[in-house]
């Protein structure tokens, strides 16, 4: 059945089909119950799976995690809900030393089929804490598994992808793209998900992008299309483990690349990409691989955010100076 | 602004420090007094076979002699470094032995006398202070969970164990152990708040072995630990850390009640850490040798023999078939240590996920060809 669902009701579909699928996924968070969640993404579904199944925690967040860890050990598989990017550090600690850890601590005994959900990246005007970008911290865990979505059907099977898969899954929502459309197939065979996708083809430069700034690089090339310029964009959809074969495919065409993401630029996923292109694309390579992203500052007050953000433009002048390089 | 906090009252803030007036604590449940008498608790009462209580004498003489051999092999290079629980038999051994086989346990790293209990190899133990592992038991099988090192965050998981096994609905609660130090984790404090909210079938076993490394009590707490329990709408119990009959009874009960559907207890199991933090730590700079000479007089071994002799439940020959097994069991750890072999280089790319990714395979696959181009295949 093909269905026009929005990035959050997709979302709410593919739990609700999770949770159908297996007995033991068990969602875990503050307000995700009764309230369905403060951007409804688990909408209606305490009401039909209870709440043992749908659990509104009390509000603390290393909780949360903490206590997914043990019932992860007994065979459930936790899907816990931090209700904004910048609340995720309570429970840090526990993500970075014990999901992270347990898998290869136990030497493969106690698996930590947990999946964090975060919706994740500025945009919609928010006081501080709420519009980060923490990607990077978990790419950096060995253990974890990081992926963002930014598309509905991306949306609808990558949860559920997330929800089977056996190790612990970042699983990185695009909060001010929730309400962006598309049809779904629900029928469909979905593809992997711990790879990357071609999305736009070009020929002149690479743009690679994940989450929200998908969006913003596919308005850039057809804005520099119109220019006679042909970008290729790919949507990593994977931050860790990465899959750049992809990425190398497309560079040693274009000769050109260009990562782009909202996270502060230095150490951010853009720097690992840059080094890990030049270092299998450096004969193919025309530019130095150019990263645009959030400068290194705390995320802004709102009013600022238009500023810090990489739009279109920023996204175009790095296309140019890699080409006039 | 006066800075004065006499308005506050401290309330028995550290009775560890100089407390001769121990026995005489009248919220300490004793079922067996440093000299070996029998004790009657209005609460808690126990009864236990003269088997029973051989078999504890043993577990508390072979899990001592355990340690003193792990230390002692530390010392001789052997071990990178070895937490001592000297002096907490007692405690362990009760909680340990207070499970039922299908209860599981959320150890610190310094639970070997629970270890024991649960049926742990020594040398699985040993395994993890040699480096050569991060514990090689079975957490599944023995349902002792492995060693958590970042203090208290084994508290949470054992909470989150106990509500699957709420949703499981399985007879069996969880037993998390946490020490006085933990106590000021805010992970610690959110394990009991989950544990209260959700009734959760998990006993928080605290011992208050009176330091975190160099830090007495007083500075995690201004109320005795177990009063801490009353605030999160829970029972709190203190008990003699050092008299296993007491830590056997208060631990059952506690887990029977969990298991019953009444939700968590807090025990504080009141005892001393007579060894250093671990074999890095040098106690003399932040304690007084008199006070290690008081909590001498409470050995947890020392009045169950007295109990056993004065009973005539046991005997100098059961006392040195004891002995002879313990050096046995020291013989075995140190012949085991010793031929323990060193993991092989490519283990840390093991199961670090559930199945390899092709990044990390590319990388061990350097690492092997990088260790493959020295002479002799290694260095």
């Amino acid at each position: 059945m093909t269905e026009t669902l929005t990035i959050g009701k997709a979302l709410n579909l593919g739990l609700r089909r999770a949770m159908e699928d297996d007995a033991k996924v068990v969602l875990m968070g503050e307000d995700i119950g009764r309230l369905g969640g403060v951007f409804r993404i688990t909408d209606g579904l305490q009401k039909d799976f209870g709440e043992d199944r749908v659990v509104d925690t009390p509000l603390a967040e290393a909780g949360i995690l903490g206590t997914a860890v043990g019932l992860a050990m007994r065979g459930y598989r936790p899907v816990c809900e931090i209700q904004f990017d910048g609340f995720v550090f309570p429970a840090y600690n526990q993500i970075v030393t014990q999901v992270a850890k347990i898998h290869a601590r136990s030497r493969g005994r106690l698996p930590m089929p947990i999946v964090i959900r975060i919706p994740f990246g500025g945009g919609i005007g928010a006081v501080e804490h709420h519009s980060e970008s923490p990607e990077a911290y978990f790419a950096h865990t060995p253990g974890l598994k990081v992926v963002a979505v930014s598309n509905p059907v991306d949306a609808y099977w990558g949860i559920q992808q997330a929800i089977a898969h056996p190790d612990p899954v970042v699983f990185l929502e695009p909060k001010r793209r929730y309400w962006e459309k598309a049809e779904v197939d629900t029928d469909a065979t979905p593809g992997p998900l711990f790879a990357s996708r071609v999305v736009r083809g070009g020929d002149d430069v690479t743009v690679l992008a994940y989450g929200p700034m998908v969006k913003t690089a596919l308005q850039a090339a057809e804005a520099a299309a119109e220019e006679g310029r042909s970008i290729e964009v790919v949507d990593l959809r994977t931050l860790s483990p990465l899959d750049l074969d992809p990425v190398f495919d497309s560079v040693r065409r274009t000769g050109r690349c260009v990562v782009v993401h909202e996270a502060p630029l230095t150490l951010g996923l853009g720097a690992e990409i840059a080094a890990r292109v030049t270092e299998t694309c450096f004969h193919s390579l025309e530019a130095p691989v150019l990263r645009v992203g959030g400068y290194d500052t705390p995320y802004p007050p709102s009013k600022l955010e238009e500023e810090y953000l990489p739009d279109l433009d920023r996204v175009l002048d790095a296309v140019d100076r890699a080409v006039s390089f | 602004m006066s800075v004065s906090s006499a308005t506050t009252e401290m309330v028995d803030p550290v009775p560890g420090a100089a407390a001769p007036h121990l026995p005489q604590q009248p919220d300490l449940v004793q079922l067996l007094s440093p000299e070996g008498e029998r004790l009657e608790h209005p609460e808690y009462s126990i009864d236990v076979s003269a088997e029973e209580l051989r078999d504890l004498y043993r577990d508390l003489v072979l899990v001592r002699r355990w340690d003193v051999e792990a230390t002692a092999l530390q010392r001789q290079g052997e071990l990178g470094i070895w937490a001592s629980l000297l002096g907490q038999e007692a405690a362990q051994i009760g909680a340990g032995r207070a499970m039922a086989a299908e209860d599981t346990a959320f150890p610190t790293y310094r639970e070997h006398g629970v270890a024991w209990t649960r049926g742990v190899d020594p040398l699985h133990v040993i395994s993890l202070f040699r480096g050569v592992d991060n514990g090689g038991w079975d957490p599944v099988a023995t349902r002792f969970n492995l060693y958590t090192v970042v203090i208290g965050a084994q508290c949470l998981h054992a909470t989150g164990y106990a509500m699957g096994l709420q949703r499981d609905g399985a007879e069996s609660a969880t037993l998390a152990f946490l020490g006085d130090g933990a106590t000021s984790q805010g992970e610690v404090n959110e394990a009991m708040i989950w544990a209260a909210s959700f009734s959760a079938p998990v006993v928080f076993f605290c011992q208050n072995n009176q330091y975190a490394i160099s830090v007495p009590l007083e500075r995690q707490s201004r109320v005795p630990l177990y009063q801490r329990a009353a605030g999160f709408g829970f029972p709190g119990v203190r008990v003699d850390g050092n008299d296993v009959l007491a830590v056997l009874a208060v631990t059952r009960a506690a887990l029977a009640a969990a298991r019953d559907g009444q939700g968590p207890t807090f025990i504080e199991a009141f005892t001393y850490r007579m060894g250093a933090h671990t074999t890095s730590d040098d106690p003399t700079r932040y304690r007084l040798a008199s006070e290690l000479e008081e909590w001498k007089l409470r050995d947890p071994i020392a009045r169950v023999k007295a109990y056993l002799s004065r009973t005539g439940v046991a005997g100098p020959e059961f006392f040195d078939a004891v002995e002879a097994e313990a050096d046995e069991l020291a013989a075995r750890i140190r012949s085991g240590t010793t031929e323990m072999p060193d993991p092989p280089g490519t283990a840390m790319f093991d199961r670090v996920y559930a199945e390899q990714t092709p990044h990390l395979a590319a990388q061990q696959a350097q690492f092997e060809a990088y260790q493959a181009s020295f002479e002799g295949g290694g260095h």
